[in-house]
């Protein structure tokens, strides 16, 4: 046998190629989505909850809420889509903070790939649920009296900018999961954020019949401008105005978190 | 001769104001087991996670085949494996969906990640669970299934961090002689251990570490020997009269003896002469306390672990007087 002491024979590479890197990428997205499809109760309770928001706001609050033009129910869903695609990121903090707390983290991290693959892996899987869970929602909505007014091209782009925004918020969750460490905390410190930028926004009730400090908030925050955005593409309106405006909070938000996000994994 | 596998300097490390490792010194030789032996919280998988790259340490400096833990961490990361203290396997997954993950995270093949999985599962027997999902493995299962995850790779170096830690007498030493055989292949580990007799079995050396500090090092037998000849052990009937017992046999040894209550048992680290016995159970005759038992016998590492710290090394949790202190004897009578 060769010494064990030198490094010389068959030395191993100092780096991850990016092909490796992107290999590693592959290999942790389909062991996170085995987990999703392996856990489908998780899955259906999931998938309900956001069936109970449009049931709620389709057939109760809806008489209570006026909107200036159009049905109650198409200004909705573009809110409901979006809110489905954010909420599916709390459960990114929860499954990194489970991986973190079972040691298989630990195990990732002993191993010669990408480091960045168990997060970018972890966003990716969660993204393609979302495409499942978002386009239930479409369903659900056309069942409950929503129609599309855009062209196939701008309802695409629409449910695209839903899924985007989700994606980059994937990575706050990301963050939270990392910083929190345990799955219970990290479910409930996931929502935090979430409900003032959910319901102090465009999403389900105009922002004009909110308070004025509240409007002065509500106008300019992220899921406002994204949900206002996802409508004018899907039902119609300013797409120009808002889509921008949707873009740059997805890409700044998508940027910030993923560089703290890594920093956050490199200090565990 | 060859430079050691693994060779650490002064490794320190802080949390807080928790002094996790205060500089600590290590080397092992190619091709040996070294026992890192230690009660818990004593620093062991604050040391296996900075030699295996998953921290760095506050000072110090360490290498595994001559790769620098934080210069060269990737380039380490793919000549060792490591089974962490808690089976860091997915329950979702079946064992050979794991081990191929582990594959193909080395960057192998998709044949070659195929071949590696069929074989350590077979290797650690566990070819019949192999399709099942390991959330219905039992503790034993999991834990082999880490193991094998950590040999995957064929690294040269494995750190296994209390590989038997909450394991039956039986699978315990399966596992041991699982160990054994790596070794025999030319494997170089580093294993950490709260049980004595873990060490004794399977380490050619062993380091006592106790609150982040090398408090002995040697072979088994060296450590013994630093205890002198013999330990005096005498077992009274009366759990009351213990500490008086203690007392009264205190100056037959030459360190303080030691008490186990739940065993009624003092424990006297003494010359091994046998005139020992007689005196001390003329003693205790004279004074009227009852003896159960009485005998001189070679000190165990339990023995060398209360001497070196003043308290014993297995307080940890799934650790008492029971069928575990002799897992040689019961796992004989189960078979
Ligand atoms: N991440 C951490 N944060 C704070 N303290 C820690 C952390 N990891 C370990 N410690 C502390 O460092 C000491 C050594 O722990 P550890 O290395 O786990 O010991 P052992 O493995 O020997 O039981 C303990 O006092 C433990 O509480
Ligand atoms: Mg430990």
């Amino acid at each position: 046998m060769t010494t064990v002491g030198a490094v010389a024979v068959g030395h191993p590479p100092r780096r991850v190629s990016v092909r490796e890197g992107l290999a590693d990428i592959a290999g942790i997205t389909q062991r996170n989505l085995r987990r999703i499809v392996r856990t489908p109760r998780l899955l259906v309770f999931s998938s309900i909850q956001p069936v109970m928001f449009v049931l709620l706001f389709r057939y109760v609050f809806a008489g209570a809420i006026k909107v200036l033009h159009g049905d109650y129910v198409d200004y909705l869903m573009p809110g409901i889509f979006l809110q489905t695609s954010l909420f599916g990121g709390a459960s990114t903090a929860v499954g990194l903070a489970a991986d973190l707390q079972g040691g298989i983290i630990d195990r990732f991290r002993s191993l010669p790939m990408a480091r960045s693959a168990v997060l970018a892996g972890r966003t990716l899987a969660d993204l393609i649920r979302n495409v499942f869970v978002v386009a239930l929602m479409v369903v659900v909505g056309v069942l409950v009296g929503f129609r599309f007014h855009g062209t196939v091209g701008t309802d695409l782009a629409g449910i695209g900018l839903v899924l985007l925004f989700g994606y980059a918020f994937s990575w706050v969750f990301v963050t939270v999961g990392l910083y929190v460490k345990d799955p219970e905390t990290a479910q409930v410190a996931g929502f935090i954020p979430l409900f003032p930028l959910v319901f102090a926004s465009s999403a389900f009730v105009p922002v004009a019949s909110m308070p004025g400090w509240l409007q002065a908030f509500a106008n300019v925050q992220p899921v406002s401008v994204s949900v206002d955005a996802a409508r004018a593409l899907l039902i119609g309106g300013p797409i120009e105005h808002w889509l921008w405006q949707a873009l740059v909070w997805a890409g700044g938000v998508l940027v910030v978190f993923a560089v703290l996000g890594v920093r956050q994994y490199r200090r565990i | 001769m060859t430079p050691p596998v693994i060779e650490a300097k002064g490794i320190t490390k802080a949390f807080g104001a928790t002094l996790a490792l205060d500089h600590v010194d290590l080397e092992v030789e190619a091709g040996t087991v070294l026992g890192l032996l230690g009660p818990n919280g004593a620093g062991k998988t604050t040391f296996v996670r900075i030699l295996t790259t998953l921290l760095r340490a506050d000072a110090g400096s360490a290498s595994v085949v001559g790769l620098d833990v934080t210069r060269d961490a990737v380039a380490l990361r793919s000549a060792i494996g490591l089974a962490g203290q808690y089976a860091a396997v997915d329950e979702l997954l079946t064992g050979r969906e794991n081990l191929e993950l582990v594959g193909l995270l080395y960057h192998l093949g998709k044949a070659e990640r195929r071949r590696r999985a069929v074989e350590t599962l077979e290797r650690l027997a566990l070819t019949e669970a192999a399709d099942r999902q390991v959330k219905t493995y039992s503790g034993g299962m999991r834990r082999r299934l880490d193991v094998g995850a950590s040999l995957v790779g064929r690294p040269k170096v494995l750190f296994l961090d209390e590989p038997t830690t909450g394991l039956d007498p039986a699978t315990r030493i399966d596992l041991w002689r699982f160990i054994e055989t790596l070794v025999e292949e030319g494997a170089t580990v580093l294993l950490t251990t709260q049980y004595l007799e873990e060490a004794d079995h399977l380490a050619n050396r062993i380091v006592v570490i106790d609150h982040g500090r090398v408090i002995a090092e040697g072979t088994s037998n060296e450590l013994k020997a630093q205890l002198g000849g013999a330990v005096l052990e005498v077992t009274v009937t009366e759990g009351d009269q213990l500490h008086k017992a203690a007392d009264l046999l205190a100056d037959l040894g030459h360190s303080p003896p030691g008490e186990d209550l739940t065993r009624n048992l003092v424990t006297i680290p003494s010359d091994a002469d046998p005139k020992v016995i007689v005196e001390a159970a003329r003693r205790l005759g004279d004074r009227g306390i009852g003896l159960e038992d009485i005998a001189l016998r070679r000190p165990s590492l339990d023995d060398v672990f209360l001497s070196l710290t003043g308290h014993g090394a297995e307080d940890g949790p799934g650790q008492g007087a029971g069928p575990d202190d002799e897992p040689a004897s019961s796992h004989g009578a189960r078979r």
